[in-house]
């Protein structure tokens, strides 16, 4: 699964409209990429059907950075 | 009593995007219909709108000219995401507008004396349409947060509003094909009361997706004998007509308090001068005989105008071509002009642009506003052989030169609503 943040960084890229070089592990969704709370939900949906998984809405709340996706992703997938 | 001017205009037709190149290919006598190519039409039998020319090549529209609507220009691609096409067009429009007006508030206080008032007669039925396909195959998790924002009506004024930091009076109109002019109408009418000073007012249309067409067909408004010749389907007041021709885009003006836009020195297209609004209580979609709710629109907008029927030159009526309305409207006209009906034109503008129902008020009182301008008067298509033995001139084919000192516009919607709007010149 090493190919899971390119695949994120793909998805925050189209979804959010930055370029890809800002889209680093520690950048926050909200304070560096731009985001607002329903560009979150859509990212959140996004992640969801490109990995087959569901995020429940409580851990979708402690989703703040790229990296905080990425780890939540890989914990998921199997 | 405040007076309320036309400072700024800003469209998105069928024609083209932008006022002067619309109103050109309209005094030219064009025609923006063609072929619908945003579906596969082999299920309805209407299968030809008036599309917005789009640079992609869609609508009929074309790479090399300058004038097709341009969506990157309009909203970055983020923006587009979150917005249905009439708010996309809303905002294309309302920028030509406040360009075109030179309004740019900058102090708390100007912002917010200016206000926006944008409507739309069904707003964003594409992304309704869109939803429940993907509610009803993937489940509600698949429910995309921006659909909501998308396709409510109100949000073209929100995001007009957010875009330009005007933050008076936040409103929007839903009346069927009424719309655009009653936003135009209540918008003057927040002026005239003192709540706002400037009002970015007009509508917003764009239904020409299957559920629309399909919609409309099955309540038998459509045009189906001229699916082979799109550009004659939409002919007002001719014998042969048998159906409206769908249209999309936006119509926004720049309404503005007089004094204000004398301060400034800003140019003033024409003057607002009387709105009427009425309901038939008679049928959801067909209008009262003889025109009687509109005629009343009339005139109560004549009596607020304090005009005589003699200082009015052109009446851009309703007519949509379909075999009911049309001549309901040119008899109640008629009645309310009296001996002046003789020297007054009429033309039909929805013969060239098609009707854009909730922006159709907006865009006419738009080329009434610019009539007034140019002292010109846009021609009725396709008027081969008329249906009614009327005195009025109903400029049939070619734009018409003239005096137009005041002008006339109507607009009647499914419900029996009614609003009529008259301008005039500005001494």
């Amino acid at each position: 699964m090493s190919d899971v943040f390119e695949r994120v960084k793909k998805i925050v890229v189209e979804n959010l409209d930055v370029e890809a070089d800002k889209v680093a592990e520690s950048a926050s969704f909200i304070d560096d990429l731009g985001a607002d709370s329903l560009d979150l939900v859509e990212l959140v949906m996004a992640f969801e059907e490109e990995f087959n998984i569901e995020i429940p809405d409580d851990v979708q709340e402690n989703i703040r950075t790229v990296g905080d996706a990425v780890t939540h992703i890989k914990a998921h997938v199997s | 009593m405040r007076r309320v001017v036309i400072t700024g205009i800003g469209l998105v037709s069928p024609l083209a995007s932008g006022t002067e190149a619309t109103w050109e290919r309209l005094i030219a006598g064009k025609s923006g219909a063609g072929p619908i190519d945003l579906f596969d039409t082999k299920d309805v039998p209407c299968k030809i709108a008036f599309q917005v020319p789009w640079n992609d090549g869609r609508g009929g529209g074309s790479p090399d000219d300058p004038h097709s609507f341009d969506p990157d220009k309009a909203a970055s691609a983020k923006e587009r995401r979150r917005i249905d096409e009439f708010i996309l067009y809303a905002l294309a429009a309302a920028d030509e507008c406040v360009a075109d007006s030179g309004w740019t508030p900058e102090t708390d206080h100007d912002k917010e004396r200016t206000g926006v008032l944008i409507g739309s007669g069904i707003g964003g039925l594409q992304s309704i349409y869109d939803t429940a396909i993907t509610l009803h195959t993937q489940g509600a998790r698949r429910v995309s947060p921006f659909f909501i924002p998308s396709a409510l009506i109100n949000l073209a004024s929100g995001q007009v509003s957010i875009r330009h930091g005007f933050k008076g009076p936040n409103h929007s109109v839903v009346t069927a094909c009424a719309t655009g002019a009653h936003a135009i109408g209540d918008s003057a009418r927040l002026i005239k009361y003192g709540d706002a000073d400037v009002m970015l007012a007009g509508g917003a249309e764009a239904v020409i997706c299957e559920i629309g067409i399909a919609g409309f067909c099955a309540a038998k408004a459509m045009s189906t004998n001229f699916n082979d010749t799109p550009e004659k389907a939409s002919r007002p007041y001719d014998r042969d007509r048998d159906g409206f021709v769908m249209g999309e885009g936006a119509a926004t003006v720049m309404l503005e308090e007089y004094e204000h836009a004398k301060a400034r020195g800003a140019k003033i297209y024409a003057e607002v001068v009387g709105y009427g609004l009425t309901g038939d209580a008679y049928h959801i979609t067909a209008p009262a005989e003889g025109s009687e709710g509109g005629y009343r629109a009339m005139k109560m907008a004549l009596g607020h105008s304090g005009l005589d029927v003699s200082e009015i030159d052109y009446v851009n009526t309703h007519g949509t071509s379909t075999p009911k309305g049309d001549e309901g409207e040119i008899g109640a006209v008629e009645r309310l002009f009296g001996d002046h009906a003789k020297n007054l034109s009429l033309s039909s503008t929805k013969s060239a642009v098609g009707h854009l129902l909730g922006a159709a008020g907006a865009i006419e009182s738009a080329f009434c506003a610019l009539a007034i301008r140019d002292q010109i008067m846009p021609p009725t298509l396709n008027l081969d052989n008329p249906s009614v033995d009327t005195p009025i001139d109903l400029i049939p084919h070619k734009a018409k030169k003239g005096q137009v000192r005041a002008a006339m516009s109507n607009s009647f919607g499914f419900g029996g609503t009614n609003a009529c709007l008259i301008m005039k010149q500005v001494d």
